[in-house]
């Protein structure tokens, strides 16, 4: 299943690596959902780039791993919590460790990106920006999206292809 | 001058540093064929000691060698550039000094 842009978001809860359960969509917020991982070179490119859009914006952003811990060990969930420790983490990393969340979203690698606005729907799906080798796209199409979402206009380009390592299935 | 490039499916990196592989190739004027060898399975990656794709090995050694305890697995490799970013292929002054040292 893949979620379709305009589609409801379907309602689940993760735990961050302090155990806190997040719903990775609330009624009246906007909220960026990140499939990422630990040990992608694409995830571990773009993450500083999408960190900044989670400074810069006024709205939930959630990173969610739902990697295979048994064949990767470094996105298990003790490896999540000593990377957002030393890190600095300010971004909640969340544990699909059944991956059922990121089946329902579809999600296909590390990273990709969705955008929900306040009543859960769907309006971005992709990658952060045109090319991971480039800090200076700055994260522009998840930028150009929420700028979109937040002012309550259509967004100009609601779907980019994901570009990263796939998500490691069970 | 034999030139493998070792890739798993799961990355989309390897056409990319084929390319930059190819084009060094030519600029430094190596009469070599790179050699695609796909990495099927974990015991694969284990018997062909496959730290992650793209793996580029000139002459049977891997010139960029990865992080010691590096696991070999079907997972994508992680270069540092020389700049310190973190890239999904090789650096591409590393890589000609690689293919340089060989000639």
């Amino acid at each position: 299943m893949t979620l379709a842009i305009g589609d409801t978001a379907p309602a689940h809860e993760l735990p961050d690596t302090d155990g806190k359960q997040h719903a990775l969509h609330e009624d009246g917020t906007t909220t960026v959902v990140v499939f990422t991982c630990n040990h992608c070179p694409y995830a571990l490119a773009w993450h500083d780039r999408l960190a900044g859009v989670a400074d810069d914006y006024d709205v939930r952003f959630l990173a969610v791993n739902p990697n295979d811990a048994e064949r990767y060990p470094g996105d298990s969930y003790e490896a999540m919590q000593k990377r957002v420790a030393e890190e600095n983490w300010t971004i909640p990393y969340l544990r699909d460790e059944d991956q059922e969340a990121a089946r329902a979203f579809g999600a296909q690698t590390t990273p990709d990106v969705f955008v929900l606005d306040g009543e859960g729907r769907l309006r971005y799906r992709g990658a952060p920006d045109s090319d991971h080798r480039d800090p200076s796209q700055d994260a522009v199409w998840l930028r150009e999206a929420l700028d979109a979402v937040l002012a309550g206009e259509d967004v100009a380009r609601p779907e980019t292809d994901p570009v990263g390592c796939s998500v490691k299935w069970k | 001058m034999r030139i493998e490039l070792l890739w798993w499916e799961g990355c989309p990196s390897h056409p990319e540093a084929l390319e930059e592989l190819e084009r060094i190739l030519e600029e430094e004027g190596a009469d070599a064929d790179v050699e695609l060898v796909e990495i099927e399975s974990e015991e694969q990656a284990q018997a062909e000691r496959f730290a992650g794709s793209p793996t580029i090995r000139i002459d049977g050694e891997d010139p960029l060698p990865s992080q010691e305890g590096t696991p070999f697995s079907l997972t994508c490799r992680i270069y540092r550039l020389r700049d310190g970013r973190i890239s999904p292929t090789p650096d591409s002054d590393d890589l000609r000094e690689a293919v340089r040292r060989a000639l």
